[in-house]
């Protein structure tokens, strides 16, 4: 029984992971570049959930719509002052450029915040799940961050194969110039993107400090690393590779924590990342491209 | 109906196009042919939008074209075929074809889609396929059909035999003839000089970013200068 809830904690922090890495991948594989200030987009997602409910007094359902729309909005303003500059500038230039706004914004943070930890209350106050006459107890919190991962994913997909502007997205994703050609606007496609993962960090930042309830301006950066880490093992610029790394990675993670070591446990999910690139460089669902000519 | 006059493009540092001036008239096969590096396709992309020219004109159907967005271009009906296809490889079939029909309104796109697949009845019959595992003559047949689908004024073509065996050539340039006879305008770059200069209207030769010659396809094809330079003798 222990072990089924350690299994149903992992996929639920793996659900974070998930629904973050969506936004590292689908940023990489249309402007292929790593957006490494999208874990800070976490942090300020909370951050505004965390204000409009603890100092506005809004109700939570209010303070998850702002924290989605200001991450929404962060996320394009992101992309048009600091990345479009550097659309096409060496890879090196832009991968600095987004360490730089990551610290800007959790120095940001640190500033109108302080350094002080927040506490932050659960967005949900459903009772916890009692299965099996109380032998396996799981919090409403695990099952409603799995849920969600399970519809954000549901909608990513339908939206990437059905309509025409998630298939736009595929097609600048492939080739940005060739898109053009097809009369897609190629900034506007990249800044949607931005949009979207931004606005996905905002439900990650608010999903997870419901979970784990403390909130400082460095909260985005773990996580943030790890979800890289999940995009990449599942295959950096694959949709699903995302979400099946990010649960793996949690599953990983909390059976680690548990059963091997509290302090290994990151080392633990590092080791594997390794292991699984030696075997398969490109990630469990990134194919590797063989072009025809 | 595209007029270009005195153009001059830079990639980077390098002049590749230097005071380029052509025409192309409305029902015209118009065929660039020149070397490789002779601007050719340079000249395509600045057409397109790709690139921009720092001079001079580009005046398509009484529009000027020089500071308009790639994608205003498609929807003028200036569509461009790239060099080496360019299809999207891990797209079907047709989901390429809807990606040719992006400025398209909605109610012309199933009519679209029918006359491409009349036109190319095997994209039809690997429409659910993945673009990417077509061969090479079929991925050409798609990269045609998917500039088809923007409903052209003027299709450009860049190098549509590139890399075809003799008996696909032949058949992309009899589609060409088709296109052509169907009342589609046609500004086509080659390589292939031969093919390109018997089905072309007129043509011009384009040598280190300048236009050298221009004369009728027929004239081309028998004027020393090309014939020793292009056609082998």
């Amino acid at each position: 029984m222990e072990f089924l809830a350690n299994i149903i904690n992992g996929m639920s922090l793996g659900s974070v992971y998930a629904i973050i890495a969506l936004g590292y991948t689908m940023v990489y594989g249309i402007a292929k570049m790593l957006n490494f200030a999208h874990g800070d987009v976490i942090m300020v997602g909370a951050y505004i959930c965390f204000c409009s409910m603890t100092y506005l007094g809004l109700p939570v359902i209010a303070g998850v719509v702002l924290s989605i729309i200001g991450c929404t909005v962060l996320g394009i303003v992101m992309e048009r002052l600091a990345y479009k500059p550097l659309r096409n500038a060496p890879s090196l230039n832009v991968l600095i450029t987004a360490i730089g706004v990551s610290y800007f914004l959790q120095n940001a943070a640190l500033i109108l915040m302080g350094s002080d930890p927040k506490s932050f209350s659960s967005i949900i106050s459903l009772p916890a799940l009692r299965l099996f006459d109380g032998a396996l107890t799981i919090s409403a919190t695990a099952v409603i961050t799995i849920l969600v991962c399970v519809v954000i994913m549901v909608a990513l997909t339908l939206f990437t194969t059905k309509t025409k502007m998630g298939k736009a997205m595929r097609a600048c994703s492939e080739d940005r110039d060739a898109a053009q050609l097809m009369g897609i606007n190629v900034n506007g496609t990249i800044s949607m993107v931005f949009a979207i993962g931004s606005g996905l960090a905002a439900i990650a930042g608010v999903l997870m400090c419901s979970a784990y309830p403390t909130l400082m301006p460095t909260t985005g950066s773990m996580p943030g690393i790890k979800a890289f880490t999940a995009a990449v093992l599942g295959g950096i610029g694959s949709i699903p590779g995302a979400a099946l790394g990010g649960i793996l990675l949690g599953v990983i993670e909390i059976l680690a924590r548990a059963y091997i070591s509290t302090q290994l446990a990151d080392a633990v999910v590092f080791a594997v990342l390794i292991v699984m690139l030696l075997i398969r460089p490109a990630g469990l669902l990134g194919k590797p491209v063989n072009e025809k000519v | 109906m595209l007029s270009v006059y005195n153009i001059n493009v830079w990639y980077g540092a390098i002049h590749t196009i230097k005071n380029i001036s052509f025409e192309v008239n409305d029902g015209e096969i118009v065929a660039l042919i020149g070397a490789n590096g002779a601007g050719k396709s340079t000249t395509l992309k600045t057409l397109s939008g790709l690139l921009r020219s720092r001079t001079g004109s580009i005046t398509f159907m009484g529009e000027d074209l020089m500071h308009m967005s790639a994608e205003k271009i498609v929807e003028h009906g200036l569509v461009h075929v790239p060099e080496g296809r360019r299809i999207f490889q891990q797209m079907t079939v047709e989901e390429n074809l809807d990606m040719g029909a992006y400025t398209q309104p909605k109610e012309t796109i199933a009519g679209n889609l029918e006359r491409v697949y009349a036109q190319f009845p095997r994209l039809k019959e690997r429409r659910r396929q993945i673009a990417g595992t077509l061969s090479g003559g079929e991925q050409q047949m798609l990269a045609m059909g998917r500039g088809l689908m923007a409903n052209p004024k003027l299709l450009m073509l860049d190098e549509p035999s590139m890399g075809l065996a003799p008996i696909l050539v032949e058949q992309i340039f009899d589609i060409i003839k088709g296109l052509h006879k169907d009342g589609t305008t046609i500004l086509l770059v080659e390589q292939n000089a031969q093919m390109a200069l018997s089905v072309a209207t007129r043509a011009y030769v384009l040598e280190t970013g300048r236009v050298t010659l221009a004369g009728t396809g027929e004239e081309l094809l028998h004027n020393d200068d090309v014939r020793k330079a292009y056609l082998g003798g």
